[in-house]
């Protein structure tokens, strides 16, 4: 039973970071636009995060650091796709090699450097309460940041008038400008909200999940969870259901591990990969429940003034 | 207040003037760069630009590093005119490597002069599998060519992994993840002696021009440029949108897993896990700088391979760390989609109407 609780527990550990990711980039497509670069943002925000955590010994201000840093990578992208009006795929890419670069130029002094991260929290009373207890109350205090940025992201986008516009500036972007709502500024603080919960991912995996930092330590979990968005069809509960499932598919190396399996580790290693291929497929397959559910405007310049 | 307004016309010459111009702003936010890390400034851009390719040797391998990237970027760019986005081509380069290194490592005693070509053969069609698994999941299930395709890059990077330091480890390599060293009939020759510049480069310019060939002159290049431009037009001139993914991703494919068996026939002599360094991405950018062009896309992969040089360089003669050389990258990239703008806009200083007017 111990057991069964554990791997529960590192299910959610190992989903969290896709969840942050996953939610930021779907509102991002919600508004009409695709940003590639989340891989690049989170390594951004890792590196930031870990820094920060390391100088000032306060891990908390490593996570903000690292969503204000991945946010502020996150404009670079929106001022050429936006303003600019280029190609978004090219740009998205152009990101995420940008934030490799950058993140392994920035994190070299601080391979190898240990620090106090961000521990799971126990809640006083509710965490010894038998089974329920370490189930709902002895987790990471982002891992239930990141059930509360669910709910909140579903709340904005279907119970906020903000959201609805949000949602028709990605639909019709031509309509919403007709009405007069900017839809350009909308984009943007779409493509910033994405950058700060892709920071906020990286950050979660520097300072919470492995407290080091590592070159390339997202492992293409940002692309992961650009196929997580498909995957979710845009909707934000689903996100929750695919980001466990992969957090679920992580833990197999380790299962392996220890029933004794003789499997390499690499091939469990590619465990991941491969089962976001296999769930891609299968989800795009149905290409009407694609259209029907992907923003209509997703990765088409927008230019006001033609 | 200033306004972008649409030509009427694309600006040709904006196409090949923006390259340039973003190769410029790069090495100037480079100076800025150097600067802010207490470096003087001349002599880093010096260290980095001049000092790797101011002798015969570093020539050569400017041409040795440039050969890859061109290589690949001719096969990307012809699917990126028909839209068709494969970004796995680093994952293409290791399979390719690991068919063609096993082939070396198969025929270890072998001395036929038919081992290099039978590698390379065995390189194009190893890059080419891999690159249909994301062109047969696009064409029968509509699955995006990126994300499969990105996937695959680290499956093929485990699977490298794995028979190093598994089935392929060199028995009397004490125990470090490589295999054996290829005997020599299996190593591509050298060009000029005393270089490290092989017949590869030959390799990659034959393809630059056989892709132009392809592209300019077939009536496949032809329908994949169609395909591109005008999808719909593509459409309903009954272009089968099918077959340009699988031309466009096998293209890529075939041509990135060359570049994996010249990597480990050529400088490295080896299979290792760290075969390639990113030349797969970096082809992509050696693409979009080249304008998809095959004369574009030789001089941007001597830019690009410049900037692995001056990495190295740096690295030695500045103890700044050779990652700099990905940070550079990105931001080529960057200032060259950022200066695309002026191909398809101009600047307009528009007046406001007074009210009611």
């Amino acid at each position: 039973m111990d057991t069964a609780l554990q791997l529960v527990a590192l299910t959610l550990a190992a989903g969290t970071p896709l969840v942050f990711a996953a939610l930021g980039e779907l509102v991002t497509e919600k508004s009409g636009v695709l940003n590639l670069g989340v891989e690049g943002m989170m390594l951004v925000g890792a590196v930031t995060a870990f820094a920060v955590a390391a100088t000032t010994q306060s891990p908390w201000l490593g996570v903000l650091a690292g969503m204000a840093a991945a946010a502020a990578v996150s404009v670079i992208f929106a001022v050429i796709t936006l303003t600019l009006m280029a190609n978004q795929v090219a740009t998205g890419l152009a990101l995420s090699l940008f934030g490799v670069g950058l993140s392994a130029f920035v994190g070299l002094d601080y391979v190898a450097i240990v620090i106090e991260g961000i521990k799971p929290l126990a809640i006083p009373g509710l965490s010894d309460i038998p089974v329920l207890g370490s189930l709902l109350f002895a987790h990471n205090p982002l891992v239930y940041l990141s059930l509360v940025l669910l709910a909140g992201v579903q709340w904005f986008l279907f119970r906020t008038r903000a959201g609805l516009v949000l949602r028709a500036v990605g639909e019709s972007p031509s309509s919403a400008h007709a009405i007069g709502y900017p839809v350009i500024a909308i984009r943007y603080l779409a493509v910033l909200f994405g950058g700060a919960c892709a920071g906020l991912a990286g950050a979660y995996l520097a300072v919470a999940y492995t407290p080091l930092w590592v070159e390339g330590m997202t492992a293409g979990r940002g692309w992961i969870a650009l196929a997580l968005v498909v995957f979710a069809t845009w909707k934000p509960w689903r996100v929750l259901a695919g980001a466990y499932l992969f957090g679920g598919v992580t833990l197999a190396q380790f299962q392996a591990q220890a029933l004794g399996l003789e499997i390499p580790s690499q091939f469990l290693s590619m465990l991941p990969y491969l089962a976001t291929i296999l769930v891609l497929a299968a989800i795009s397959r149905d290409a009407t429940t694609i259209r029907l559910n992907a923003p209509a405007s997703l990765g088409k310049p927008f230019n006001a003034g033609a | 207040m200033i306004r972008l307004e649409p030509r009427p016309e694309p600006w040709r010459v904006a196409s090949w003037l923006s390259p340039i111009a973003a190769a410029a702003v790069t090495m100037a936010i480079g100076f800025v760069v150097f600067t802010l890390l207490g470096k003087n400034p001349l002599d880093a851009f010096h260290a980095f630009f001049v000092r790797p390719v101011d002798s015969a040797y570093g020539v050569a391998e400017l041409l040795l590093k440039a050969s890859p990237l061109m290589l690949i970027a001719t096969g990307l760019a012809i699917g990126y005119r028909a839209n068709v986005w494969n970004i796995g081509a680093e994952g293409q380069l290791l399979v390719g490597a690991v068919a063609g290194g096993g082939l070396a490592l198969a025929f270890h005693a072998a001395d036929s002069p038919l081992l290099v070509p039978a590698m390379i053969v065995a390189g194009a069609l190893g890059g080419m599998a891999w690159a249909a698994i994301p062109a047969f999941l696009r064409t029968r299930f509509n699955a995006n060519e990126i994300l499969v395709s990105l996937m695959l890059v680290y499956v093929a990077g485990y699977l490298l992994s794995w028979l190093v330091h598994g089935p392929w480890r060199d028995p009397e390599g004490f125990n470090f993840p490589q295999s054996k060293l290829f005997h020599d009939a299996a190593l591509l020759p050298n060009l000029v002696e005393g270089t490290r510049v092989n017949a590869g480069l030959l390799v990659a310019l034959a393809t630059v021009a056989a892709g132009y060939v392809f592209v300019r002159r077939s009536l496949s290049g032809f329908q994949m440029r169609v395909a591109g431009l005008a999808p719909a037009a593509a459409a309903y001139a009954g272009i089968s949108s099918k077959r340009t993914i699988w031309i466009g991703m096998l293209a890529g494919g075939a041509c990135a897993g060359v570049a994996g068996v010249q990597e480990a026939a050529g400088p490295v002599g080896q299979l290792l896990p760290t075969l390639s360094p990113g030349y797969g991405f970096a082809a992509i950018i050696v693409a979009f700088v080249g304008r998809l062009h095959p004369v574009g896309i030789v001089f941007a992969s001597l830019l690009l391979s410049l900037l692995y040089l001056g990495g190295e360089s740096a690295q030695l003669n500045l103890g700044l760390p050779s990652a700099v050389t990905g940070l550079f990258q990105g931001t080529l990239l960057f200032c060259l989609l950022a200066a695309d703008v002026f191909i398809h806009y101009r600047v307009r200083r528009v007046m406001r109407l007074p009210q009611g007017a």
